[in-house]
């Protein structure tokens, strides 16, 4: 378990991050980034895995798989739709050379 | 070293990768250039950590984590349904999955809150202390109810969303929820737990259901930032870090994007969120004039004379989508010699940018695309606005009346420009449920046809009075 005050520091460090990261964007990319973050905290999935993982109950057991089968939608539609999004932008700028379709 | 102690040290190196990813891949999320790879490493670091918490706890029991089977399940299910949806929605409905993949993530949060909170009632309602149970941390129970309680309103409150074709993914959250608070219920000594998440949830429905439209793309900024936020402290539950940092880092930066927007709208956020957005206005003031409708040959032939040509798109535009029509309508017109400009309100639409990235897939170079603080003084020197699907961010009332639900929002100077065409399928209002008087003006003229249709007639009408190729 992490100690309260090294728990504290690590919150503040990371909603410096954040703040930093997003602090100078342009308004065009402001829908992908709303995007891409909603696909970040897709990472819910893993704590979600966790708590089925540990559930012995039933009950535990239901509510672990509605909440990794929830964390596993946010993750997966994020991301895809951030990819397509973005691939757009990118086709935006060089017209015809979008043919690389690769999978991620 | 065991075998187990090696397992977890590996899984706590993902981990770290993972944190890594993530927050380069924000980072490059930021920039134009590198955006494209920033969701792709974020994606990669996602993956990993995924895989190795399958290995949770293994060694100890198994290979893998328990009930690994199930998770394994859920995750195929939902990935499948959330891929293929992904995919296969239209560019317009975007804001609205963005809105509902958030709110999956929230409930996911609030479903972790529920779970650990069970398992302190089940320690505290102990009848005596059985060794090697784990002793519960006060703050941490606080985090699990304040965690439980945002990403359970962000679940709720994103699905007020409502979009057609959607019902049965809003149907499925929705027996979740039911399905989850009866799980609660059974457990007898859990009914303050129970009460917590009825009022959590409907709070989140409550809460959204007052909001007006125009107010939306705040909202869905706001809610990704209380899923993140949710996320994080349901990290500091489960003592893992990298649910810690990527929740808070999203928190943070959806907080200050969510401020932005609502800099933008002149509104503040708790504005946007306890005053009653369209419901009230009863006393609005008086609109005189009429509409006055236009034919597509007209409206071309106005078009034929300007030289200067600004054009105001808006949701209606993404749902007609018309993006493509009217970039081809643009092409035609910049073929005759006119200076066309695209004008982008910052709340266009249902989330910021929403606009630019449509015209983006259709192709319009970014420098015909001018924000609104840069085109606003260029519309009293504009021969034609042309506005397609946009109605709150060019209604002057904003300006003039101080009853209206939309007085000092910042909007598109539109009712300056000499002459004004707006494209409109019908007469209703817009989000905000109120009537726009620039539609009233004496120099406005309604061209009432779906934005492709109304795009496509144009093009024709251009040809046909001047034979076609310009010159």
């Amino acid at each position: 378990m992490i100690d309260g005050f090294l728990a504290l520091y690590l919150f503040m460090l990371a909603a410096f991050t954040g703040h930093e990261i997003i602090s100078r964007v342009p308004v065009i990319l402001h829908t992908p980034l709303m995007s891409g973050s909603n696909f970040v905290h897709g990472i819910v999935l893993i704590g979600a895995m966790v708590a089925l993982g540990e559930a012995t109950t039933p009950t535990e057991q239901i509510i672990g798989f509605i909440g990794v089968f929830l964390g596993a939608g946010n993750a997966a539609g994020g991301y895809v739709v951030t990819e397509r999004m973005l691939e757009m932008f990118k086709s935006s700028k060089k017209p015809g050379s979008s043919q690389d379709g690769a999978k991620p | 070293m065991n075998s187990a102690q090696i397992v977890s040290l590996l899984i706590q190196a993902s981990y770290f990768v993972a944190a890594v990813l993530l927050i380069m891949g924000i980072k490059r999320m930021s920039s134009p250039v590198t955006a494209r790879s920033g969701i792709q490493w974020a994606g990669v670091g996602v993956l990993v950590a995924v895989i190795a918490t399958f290995f949770h706890h293994g060694g100890e029991h198994g290979l893998l984590i328990e009930n690994a089977a199930l998770i394994f399940i859920a995750i195929a299910i939902s990935t499948v349904i959330a891929w293929y949806s992904g995919k296969r929605v239209a560019m317009t409905a975007m804001p609205q999955m963005v809105a509902l993949y958030n709110g999956m993530g929230g409930g996911s949060a609030a479903a972790i809150g529920a779970s650990a909170l069970l398992g302190f009632a089940a320690i505290a309602n102990a009848p005596r202390f059985v060794p090697g149970m784990p002793a519960v941390n006060s703050s941490q129970i606080v985090l699990a109810v304040i965690g439980a309680l945002i990403g359970s309103i962000s679940f709720t409150g994103s699905k007020t969303f409502r979009f057609t074709g959607q019902q049965a993914v809003n149907g499925l959250c929705f027996l979740a929820a039911v399905a989850l608070g009866a799980m609660v219920v059974l457990h007898p000594q859990t009914q303050t737990i129970v009460l917590f998440f009825a009022a959590a949830l409907l709070f989140g429905i409550l809460m959204t259901l007052p909001i007006g439209g125009a107010d939306m793309p705040v909202v869905i900024s706001l809610y990704n930032a209380f899923t993140g936020l949710a996320v994080g402290f349901e990290g500091y539950v489960q003592g893992n870090i990298a649910l810690i940092i990527a929740g808070i880092v999203v928190g943070a930066a959806g907080t200050l994007l969510t401020r932005l927007m609502a800099k933008a709208m002149n509104r503040s956020i708790s504005n946007v969120l306890f005053s009653n957005f369209g419901a009230g206005g009863g006393a609005a003031q008086e609109i005189s004039g009429s509409l006055k409708p236009i034919e597509a040959d007209d409206a071309a032939s106005l078009l034929y004379m300007a030289e200067k040509i600004i054009i105001v798109p808006g949701y209606g535009m993404a749902v007609a989508q018309a993006q493509h029509k009217i970039w081809e309508l643009s092409q035609n017109l910049i073929k005759r010699d006119k200076d066309v400009k695209f004008a982008i309100h910052p709340v266009a639409g249902r989330m910021p940018g929403h606009m630019n990235v449509l015209l983006a897939e259709a192709g319009v170079p970014y420098d015909l695309i001018a924000d609104m603080d840069d085109i606003n003084p260029e519309f009293p020197n504009c021969d034609v606005a042309i506005v397609i699907g946009a109605n709150d961010v060019v209604n002057p009332v904003a300006k003039t009346d101080k009853s209206s639900p939309i007085y000092g929002m910042p909007i598109l100077d539109v009712a300056k420009a000499k002459q004004i065409i707006v494209i409109k399928r019908g007469k209703g209002t817009g989000f905000a449920g109120i009537e726009n008087a620039l539609f009233y003006q004496d120099n406005c003229r309604m061209l009432y046809a779906d934005g492709q249709e109304a795009a496509t007639k144009l093009i024709a009408g251009l040809k046909a009075v001047d034979g076609g190729g310009g010159h």
